[in-house]
C-alpha cells in the first residue's frame, strides 16, 4: 500500500512536500499528489508516515488500499 | 486635498516631485480607518521616551514596534509560508476569505521571486512602506528555504526594507544564526503559554524531529524551544516581540506569568491581543464556543502585565499577506497577476524624501502634544476615562463618525493622554443615510468611552450617543489627537470641579468578530 491524500481536504499548504524521505510528493493542479510508486508509507525511515503525521486537515493523507502493502527489502 | 496635506504642502516647500508625492500621500492616509480586510496597528509608546538610542532607530519606521510609527509608516506581509509545523485551536488552515483580515487568512501563495517583485513594486507605489514582514500563513521557519530566500532577494534589490519575521518558535533556534545573517532586526514569537498544562489545551499537537507530539508532551517541548530561540535572538541584539492571544479561562491569567518571562529573557514589547473566534472559521474555538475577552478584560490584562516593559496596544491582527498601514489592507491592489505586469522603477531617492516629509509631520505632532501636557501640569485628579476618537492618521481627529471603521481610544488621566487601543466597528454610513442597527453596534464597541472626538456628526446619532452617555465631540476637527484630548479632558476636570457635571464610571465594551466587509 502507499499513501494518497485526498483532494478535496488539501489546503495545498506543502507541509508534506519536504518530510518525505521518498521524494514521492509533488504539486499538482493546485493541490498535493503522492506518487505511489515511490511511497514506502515510511517503513524503514520513521515510525509513521511523515506526510499524515504533519498535515493539518485530519484524515488527509491516508492509506491507499488500492496498492499493496509495501515490502521493505530484506 | 484635506488639512494633513495642505500642512505638508507649506513645511515642505516645492521640490519637483512634490506633486507626485502628494498624490501618493493623499491617496495613503494614515492609520486607523480606511482601507479594505487589513487590521493596522500602533506599537509601543510614542516617541523616542527613555529608548536607547540605538532601539530607538531600529523601532522608530517599524509600524509594529512604535505605536506612532504606525500612523507613518506601512508594512506588508509576504505569504510565501504556507507551512506548518504545529496545530493551534484558534487556526484553521482550509480558511480563505479576502473579506476576512486576521493572523493565518491569505489569499494567494507567492514564490520567493513573486514575492519579491511584489515588495519592489509596493515599496514604489507606497513610499512610507518600510518594513516586510513574514508572517505566514503557517510557519516561516517551517518553510526556511522559501524564507530564507524571499529575504536574500530583498536584501539585494531593495536593501533599506527592514526585514522581519513571525513564528510559532518551535523551529527558532535552528535558524537564529541564519537570521541574524540576514540582518532581521525584529522577530516575533507568539508564545501563549510558559506552562505546559496550559499549553495542551491551546495545541493539540506540535511536529518535531519527525515526530507528531501531542498534549502535555507537545507543550512542552514548544515552550522550551521558544524561550530558548528568545534567548538566543536576544543574546544577539535582535529585538522581540511577544504576542500572546488571550483566552478567557484558559490562558488570561496565566499570561501575567507569560510576560514576566518574556520580560525576564530580553523581549522589548509584548502584544496581548483577543482571541478571534466565531463558529464560521471552522477553528477548535469557534466550534465549541470559546469566547474572546471583552474590552474591559483585555485593557485589564494590558494594563496588569505593564511595568517596565512596553505593551503594544495597536495591532489589528492582520493577515499574513496584508499591505499597507496597520488599520487597512491595500492588498487587492497587488495580486499576482497585477504585480507581474507593472513596470516596477524602484526610486530610492522619492522614498526617502517622502520618509523625510513624514518626520517632520511627527516632529510637529510630539510638539503639539508637548505643548498641552505643559498646561496640564498642576491639574490634580484621580479621574482617569477613556475617549474614543475617529482618525484617518497621522494623529489627528480628521474621520468622519458615520465613516469610521474603527475607532482609536485614548486612557485620560491628569498624566495626559495614552493610547490603550483601537475597536473595530461597522460602517455607521451607508449610501448617505445612516442605519439603526450599526449606530447601536459602534455604541456597544466604545460603550467604555465618556467622549468620541470626530470631525464631523450628523444629529440623529448624535442625539444616539449623548442618550448613551458618550459625548459626542467635533469641535477640534483636523487638529491633533492627544492635544485635542487633553484640551477636552482639562475642560471635564473644571466641570466636575463646579459641579456642573458628574463624573460617573462607564461600562464595558464589546471586541468585535467576524469579518471586516471591505466594501466602503
Amino acid at each position: 500500500m502507499a499513501l494518497k491524500i485526498v483532494a478535496s481536504q488539501c489546503t495545498s499548504c506543502s507541509a508534506c512536500e519536504p518530510e518525505c524521505p521518498n521524494v514521492a510528493i509533488f504539486e499538482k493542479n493546485g493541490t498535493f499528489v503522492i506518487d505511489p510508486k515511490k511511497c514506502t508509507e515510511c517503513i524503514g525511515h520513521f515510525d509513521a508516515p511523515q506526510c499524515a503525521a504533519v498535515c493539518p486537515v485530519d484524515d488527509t493523507c491516508i492509506i491507499d488500499t488500492s496498492y499493496p502493502r509495501y515490502q521493505p527489502p530484506a | 486635498m484635506d488639512a494633513t496635506t495642505q500642512h505638508e504642502g507649506e513645511a515642505i516647500g516645492t521640490p519637483e516631485k512634490l506633486a507626485e508625492i502628494m498624490q501618493a500621500k493623499a491617496e495613503h492616509q494614515g492609520c486607523g480607518t480606511s482601507g479594505g480586510s487589513g487590521k493596522a496597528s500602533c506599537g509601543s509608546s510614542a516617541g523616542q521616551g527613555d529608548l536607547p538610542t540605538e532601539i530607538w532607530e531600529k523601532v522608530k519606521n517599524h509600524p509594529c514596534y512604535s505605536e506612532e510609527a504606525h500612523h507613518h509608516y506601512a508594512r506588508m506581509h509576504v505569504a510565501v509560508a504556507p507551512a506548518c509545523n504545529i496545530q493551534c485551536n484558534y487556526c484553521n488552515r482550509k480558511y480563505d476569505c479576502a473579506n476576512e483580515s486576521r493572523p493565518g487568512v491569505v489569499s494567494e501563495k507567492l514564490t520567493p521571486e513573486q514575492a519579491a517583485k511584489k515588495v519592489l513594486a509596493v515599496a514604489s507605489t507606497i513610499p512610507q512602506m518600510t518594513v516586510l514582514g513574514i508572517a505566514g500563513p503557517g510557519d516561516p521557519l517551517a518553510n526556511p528555504e522559501k524564507t530564507f530566500k524571499t529575504f536574500e532577494l530583498i536584501n539585494r534589490t531593495a536593501p533599506d526594507i527592514k526585514l522581519c519575521l513571525s513564528t510559532n518558535g518551535l523551529a527558532l533556534p535552528d535558524h537564529v544564526d541564519t537570521i541574524a545573517g540576514f540582518n532581521v532586526d525584529h522577530v516575533t514569537i507568539t508564545i501563549n503559554m510558559v506552562d505546559p498544562e496550559v499549553g495542551a489545551k491551546i495545541y493539540p499537537w506540535v511536529f518535531w524531529k519527525h515526530k507528531r507530539y501531542t498534549g502535555y508532551e507537545a507543550a512542552k517541548i514548544l515552550t522550551d524551544r521558544q524561550l530558548q530561540g528568545l534567548e538566543m535572538l536576544t543574546e544577539r541584539g535582535i529585538l522581540c516581540k511577544i504576542n500572546s492571544v488571550m483566552i478567557p479561562g484558559i490562558n488570561d491569567n496565566h499570561l501575567v506569568e507569560v510576560n514576566r518571562a518574556v520580560k525576564s529573557r530580553g523581549a522589548f514589547l509584548h502584544n496581548i491581543m483577543p482571541l478571534i473566534s466565531s463558529p464560521e472559521h471552522g477553528t477548535v474555538f469557534g466550534l465549541n464556543g470559546q469566547r474572546g475577552p471583552t474590552a474591559q478584560e483585555l485593557k485589564a490584562l494590558q494594563d496588569r502585565c505593564e511595568g517596565e516593559m512596553n505593551m503594544m496596544r495597536h495591532c489589528r491582527q492582520c493577515r499574513a499577506d496584508a499591505v499597507g498601514l496597520l488599520g487597512e489592507d491595500r492588498s487587492a491592489e497587488f495580486t499576482t497577476d497585477k504585480i507581474m505586469a507593472m513596470e516596477v522603477n524602484y526610486d530610492l531617492e522619492s522614498r526617502q524624501a517622502y520618509q523625510a516629509l513624514v518626520e517632520e509631520e511627527r516632529v510637529a505632532k510630539v510638539a503639539a502634544k508637548q505643548a498641552e501636557l505643559e498646561s496640564l501640569a498642576g491639574e490634580q485628579s484621580d479621574i482617569k476615562l477613556l475617549v474614543a476618537v475617529a482618525t484617518k492618521g497621522s494623529g489627528l481627529v480628521n474621520e468622519h463618525f458615520g465613516h469610521a471603521k474603527e475607532f482609536q481610544v485614548w486612557e485620560l488621566s491628569t498624566g495626559g493622554a495614552k493610547f490603550v487601543g483601537h475597536r473595530r466597528v461597522d460602517l455607521y454610513c451607508q449610501g448617505g443615510y445612516g442605519e439603526e442597527d450599526s449606530l447601536e453596534t459602534i455604541i456597544r464597541a466604545i460603550n467604555d468611552c465618556h467622549a468620541v472626538f470626530v470631525a464631523k456628526i450628523g444629529g440623529c446619532p448624535k442625539a444616539d450617543l449623548i442618550k448613551a452617555g458618550i459625548e459626542p465631540v467635533d469641535q477640534f476637527a483636523h487638529e491633533f489627537i492627544e492635544k485635542s484630548a487633553i484640551t477636552w479632558f482639562k475642560d471635564y476636570l473644571a466641570k466636575v470641579k463646579s459641579g456642573e457635571i458628574e463624573h460617573t464610571v462607564r461600562g464595558d465594551a464589546e471586541i468585535r468578530q467576524g469579518a471586516l466587509i471591505s466594501a466602503a
